[in-house]
């Protein structure tokens, strides 16, 4: 059931979440060199050992997924969660509210 | 002075204190620094590297110091490929160290320190708990859409798992939920006896995250993809969505958390349990 994209769409995603992490020196780093052997080593595996590709191919989406989720719950965590709690005003703004600006205003009045 | 750092040490108490910074402190409060989810702490390295040791287990290295577990023992993964995950972990932090985004990191100081002292019949135990409580067993009544919605795509998940291990688990739309047989436990529990601790520790980890024992094993088994083992949990979530709209600072920061924590679990499971096949593989070419 599980459809998963083409070994070499996953490879090149890694690497770009490589790239992302670890900068433009990336190609440096053990993890680059790892990712790069791995993907070679299984390219080669005959038809005979297809199952240990299946896992391969598995675990490698997984690690993808590891990787892409993980920016993009930071990226978020960042913008909405990273500053602490926000102010009335800005609790507000998220559901689209303003707050009373000027006497006179709903809510003012005792 | 040294009292004034020790109390700062104990306030801020970390996760993954450094323990090799202050070794002579760190007798001294022999408490284990457990964090609270949301803790940072200042990058105090350069370099990461990783190295095999004697044994045949591979270690972090953050400048020269070794990387130690909370619990004060040596940093250790049975593969390479976890240690590059782990080194790829601690690369990847900027100026603060965000611990709640490594999550293999914790994963393996939870199987080396094991803090709750638990034995693998234990383990197993929690994890098939959670059966009796299995999210894709629990079915609703209406809306009617929801309810072909769950038949439409739980249904496959349920059947698949009962063929592959031969056993009946069933669905329920009752609050007590389904009868689970005990022979379909049994089944379970002499199926996860096979695991070792580390997979274990990561199989329940990714239980607890999904809610579901049935998914799990879809990811663990590679039925199932970490991105359709996360939508087919949150299923009641994703239809709400569809109604109301998606809100990007709940419902995709929350699914974005889910489909990292799952995969870090599944992976965990998949490299700490095929140390033999990956090392085979390896001499053979």
């Amino acid at each position: 059931m599980a459809s998963l994209s083409s070994p070499l769409n996953i490879c090149r995603g890694i690497l770009k979440e490589l790239r992302f992490v670890q900068g433009p020196a990336y190609n440096q780093s053990p993890a680059y060199k790892y990712v790069l052997e791995q993907f070679r080593k299984n390219k080669v595996t005959g038809e005979r050992l297809c199952r240990a590709q299946r896992e391969a191919h598995h675990a490698a989406h997984t690690y993808l997924c590891l990787l892409a989720s993980t920016r993009s719950h930071l990226a978020l965590h960042n913008l909405y969660h990273g500053k602490g709690e926000c102010s009335a005003e800005e609790a507000a703004g998220l559901v689209g509210l303003r707050l009373p600006t000027q006497p006179g205003g709903k809510g003012w009045e005792k | 002075m040294l009292r004034n750092i020790v109390r700062l040490q104990n306030q801020v108490g970390h996760v993954f204190s450094s323990c090799n910074l202050y070794p002579r402190l760190q007798q001294a409060s022999c408490t284990l620094k457990y964090s609270t989810a949301s803790s940072e702490r200042k990058k105090f390295y350069q370099d990461v590297s990783i190295s095999q040791s004697e044994g045949g287990l591979f270690e972090i290295n953050l400048d020269q110091r070794k990387l130690k577990t909370p619990g004060g023992k040596l940093f250790t993964v049975p593969n390479e490929a976890l240690a590059i995950a782990v080194a790829t972990e601690w690369d990847a932090q900027r100026d603060t160290l965000k611990f709640y985004s490594m999550h293999l990191t914790t994963l393996c100081n939870t199987a080396l320190d094991n803090p709750t002292q638990r034995t693998k019949d234990q383990m197993i135990a929690a994890a098939l708990k959670f059966l009796e409580t299995d999210t894709i067993c629990y079915r609703v009544e209406e809306p009617p859409g929801m309810v072909e919605l769950q038949k439409n795509e739980w249904d496959p998940v349920l059947h698949w798992i009962e063929n592959r291990y031969n056993v009946t688990i069933g669905s329920s739309s009752s609050i007590l939920g389904p009868e689970i047989p005990e022979a379909t436990k049994d089944i379970f529990r002499q199926h996860l006896t096979s695991y070792n601790l580390w997979s274990l520790t990561g199989l329940e980890y990714v239980i607890t995250q999904l809610k579901s024992v049935v998914l799990s094993l879809g990811v663990i088994d590679r039925y199932l993809s970490v991105e359709q083992a996360v939508l087919l949990s949150r299923l009641e979530e994703e239809f709400q969505i569809q109604h109301w709209g998606n809100v990007e600072w709940a419902h995709d920061y929350d699914m974005y958390e889910l489909r990292a924590r799952t995969a870090a679990g599944a992976l965990f499971v998949h490299l700490s349990s095929e140390t033999s096949t990956v090392k085979r593989k390896l001499m053979q070419d």
